[in-house]
């Protein structure tokens, strides 16, 4: 696959383009290009669902809010989690993760908000190369919540945890008011150990390294999406994809391929995974709209709805940046395991333009695949 | 999906781009794209990148949202924050900035709006709150508009007391007179609406080869649709022709849809006049309701302020519409005009052209290019037709897909 990739990109190649159309349009885009890479500032007066959508305005809100009031050299690195020193060890650290879920419907085709808490949180450990240890779960309930429905979700809960080899080790329940929280949020937060240095590292990615997706994009999403019933259209086959992916990153870590980096596609997508690789690492992700992987009722889906299945939410899937002569080796590894029978190979990691993702379309064009803005709003016609 | 696989064939896609380049001659080609959605395939696929430097596509004024007037947004805004009132939209309204703020950020500030898919959803949204006041706020062109009167002809007919529709659905054929007699522009021809034309038919747009001798052809939204589009006005251009065709027979019928003309005829009438953005009042360019319809009228039965606010001062969305200015041409575009702090309306919705740019059309010409140059394959090369291509499989999709 990777040779069918365009091609390689080189700086200077890109350079002579550039000077061969140095005019007016050029010096535009580079101004653009400038300011974007400023530091976002928090312009809105009030919070907006936007904020909570994983594109750009939730990225505005974590840096320029959070980041700069919490400001300290752990929270700056900005990852999906934390690893801290243990006094007196210096070859394994701590990884602290958390993650809130409010997903409506409760229970939706392939899993449900009890699943999603559990393998929400242990993926974000095992994708930054930890492994899990214990999580903590606590619980906003709504007055008058029905106690089956809580049984249900705690239960599934307790599957997934064992799924997954972790266990639930400590929690926290308040109620609220009826109408003051729709019916039950979770928030789970996740310990792990991690080797010291890190392996997962967004310094290690580099120009040439190739990019994997662990399988087909945008199943959890589009399930939901249907399952809010606010779209009038159905599909069977669709199913959310929520599974821990902690068996996976620890098969491909102890194979000794050479793994750069990790993330989970969830809210946002992958375009917005790799838009955060790319601006993070200072590189350019190129990715081959041929190659990816989308299941026909997604694609359907998301024909239907004018939603690029790129920016669809996933919960089992994710993107890792692995070193090109182990490209092959990661893949056969992955699609050997349930987590990762679609996995590929669809794109590259490139010199130039720096932090910016594109997409070589089917059709023989290109385009800019930026972070998501807001809400995937459909289009009306 | 085959369907649709179909019409996004790379390998027919660069025979028909090696047609253009060899018949586009030496001339400067400008094509106007007159739909949204056309303008949305054309980056969605990166067609420029395949056709010659000297076939130009600008991007017109088709987009909805892009045309509506900042006070209109504001009286929407207005009557969302009316006690009891629900008001619904589509969903890329929601993000378009009024003079104090979007209908995201009304909904923040507690107004109760929800994004629908089809005015059917708020009639049902209406069904299920009889205590409640139900808004749709209608924009569109011929395209929508059909659904809005059908959805209000259903109302009528239950008896629905607190469906109110705001009705700002606009037609094609005005802001097209409107740039065709500015006299900035030099086009070659246009892309007609394909969506608007399955409503309207093929023959309104005849007015433009008869007084304007231009040529126009009324393309898909495919990116084999677009392609197909442009070859067959430098085709009509270079035999000497100047007619309306239909190259989207599959959807379209050279007559439209006289069922949705009639209800249309029912339900709606020309108002006098109708702002646009950027393009100013143009007379009878927009429908409001019939009087039969007057209770329904969220502008007779709420108080709309109804006041005029002129476009922000570095705003150049009129020029982009008219496709006078090029999308990175604006004085404020990328810099102070982004998709997440919008000055003007054509990068709020994504079928804007100064959103399709920004959002998928940065850098790709150069890349291409130097990736076109270094690889020794032109799609979009020097003159020359890839014969082996070309002779492949060309029949009309049109043809084909029926």
């Amino acid at each position: 696959m990777t040779d069918t990739m365009v091609e390689p990109g080189s700086g200077a190649a890109i350079r002579a383009a550039s000077a061969r159309i140095a005019d007016p349009e050029q010096r535009v885009l580079e101004r653009i290009a400038e300011i974007r890479k400023r530091k976002p500032s928090m312009r809105e007066d009030a919070i907006t669902m936007s904020h909570g959508a994983g594109g750009k305005a939730s990225h505005t809100l974590v840096t320029a809010l959070f980041g700069d009031i919490l400001s300290n050299p752990v929270l700056d690195q900005l990852g999906d989690q934390a690893v801290l020193a243990i006094p007196g060890v210096d070859h394994i650290g701590l990884a602290v993760t958390t993650d809130s879920f409010v997903v409506s419907p409760l229970f939706f085709p392939g899993g449900d908000i009890g699943e999603l808490a559990v393998n929400g949180t242990i993926n974000d450990l095992a994708v930054g190369g930890a492994t899990p240890m214990g999580i903590s779960a606590a619980f906003i309930l709504e007055e008058g919540l029905d106690v089956a429905v809580l049984r249900r979700v705690v239960e599934s809960m307790r599957r997934a945890a064992d799924r997954a080899g972790v266990s639930v080790v400590t929690g926290d329940t308040k109620v609220v008011p009826r109408g003051k929280a729709d019916q039950l949020f979770i928030t789970t937060t996740g310990v792990g150990v991690v080797a010291l240095p890190n392996r997962i590292a967004i310094p290690r990615i580099v120009p040439g390294d190739v990019v994997i997706l662990s399988g087909a994009m945008g199943d959890h999403g589009a399930t939901v999406m249907l399952a809010r019933g606010d779209v009038d259209l159905e599909a069977d086959s669709l199913r959310s994809d929520t599974m821990p992916l902690n068996g996976l990153t620890a098969a491909l870590l102890d194979s000794g391929v050479d793994v750069h980096f990790m993330r989970d596609a969830t809210r946002g997508g992958v375009a917005t995974v790799l838009n955060e690789i790319a601006q993070a690492a200072g590189v350019a992700v190129a990715i081959d709209e041929a190659s990816l992987p989308i299941h026909d009722a997604v694609r359907g889906v998301a024909e239907i709805l004018g939603i690029d299945p790129l920016y669809i939410a996933n919960e089992g899937k994710l993107v890792a940046i692995v070193a090109k002569q182990d490209a092959t080796r990661a893949v056969d590894l992955m699609r050997s395991r349930p987590e990762g029978t679609e996995a590929v190979v669809i794109g590259e990691v490139l010199a130039e333009p720096e932090g910016m993702v594109f997409i070589h379309t089917g059709f023989g064009g290109t385009r800019v695949v930026d972070m998501l803005i807001g809400d995937p709003l459909p289009r009306i016609c | 999906m085959k369907f649709a696989d179909e019409f996004r064939d790379a390998d027919l896609a660069r025979a028909l781009a090696a047609r253009i380049t060899a018949e586009s001659g030496d001339k400067h080609w400008k094509i106007m794209e007159v739909c949204g959605g056309h303008t949305h395939t054309i980056f969605k696929y990166g067609i420029e990148d395949l056709l010659p430097s000297n076939v130009e596509l600008v991007h017109g004024p088709g987009c909805p949202v892009c045309v509506i007037p900042m006070g209109r947004l504001d009286d929407g805004i207005a009557v969302a924050h009316e006690p009891g009132v629900i008001f619904t939209c589509f969903g890329d309204l929601m993000r378009v900035p009024g003079s104090k703020g979007s209908l995201l950020d009304a909904k923040a500030a507690g107004a109760d709006v929800r994004m629908v898919y089809s005015p059917l959803d708020a009639l049902k949204i209406a069904q299920e709150n009889p205590d409640r006041k139900v808004v749709f706020y209608a924009i569109g062109f011929e395209t929508t508009a059909p659904s809005t009167a059908l959805t209000l002809m259903r109302a009528k007919a239950e008896g629905l007391r607190n469906l109110f529709v705001f009705c700002n659905h606009v037609t094609i054929i005005p802001p097209m007179k409107a740039i065709l007699d500015s006299p900035d522009l030099q086009l070659d021809g246009f892309l007609g609406p394909g969506h608007v034309s399955t409503v309207v038919g093929i023959r309104p747009f005849e007015f433009v080869t008869r007084t304007y001798n231009k040529p126009v052809v009324v393309v898909g939204f495919e990116p084999l649709d677009i392609l197909q589009g442009v070859h067959m006005i430098i085709q009509q251009v270079l035999e000497g022709r100047c007619e309306v065709e239909n190259q989207y027979r599959r959807v379209v019928h050279d007559d439209g849809n006289p069922k949705a003309l009639e209800v249309l005829a029912r339900v709606f009438k020309l108002r006098s006049h109708f702002e646009w953005r950027g393009l100013g009042f143009i007379s009878q360019s927009a429908l409001e309701l019939q009087d039969e319809y007057a209770d329904f009228d969220a502008e007779k039965v709420f108080s709309v302020p109804g006041v005029r606010v002129a476009d922000p001062k570095a705003c150049q969305c009129g020029e982009v519409l008219k496709g006078v200015l090029k999308p990175w041409e604006c004085k404020v575009f990328g810099t102070a005009c982004t998709p997440e702090t919008p000055i003007g309306t054509c990068m709020v919705s994504s079928e804007g052209a100064c959103a399709a740019y920004y959002n998928f059309g940065r850098y790709s010409r150069a890349r291409e290019r130097e990736r076109v140059l270094a690889s020794g394959d032109r799609p979009n090369g020097n003159g020359h037709s890839n014969g082996n291509g070309v002779e492949h499989d060309l029949v009309p999709l049109a043809v084909r897909a029926r």
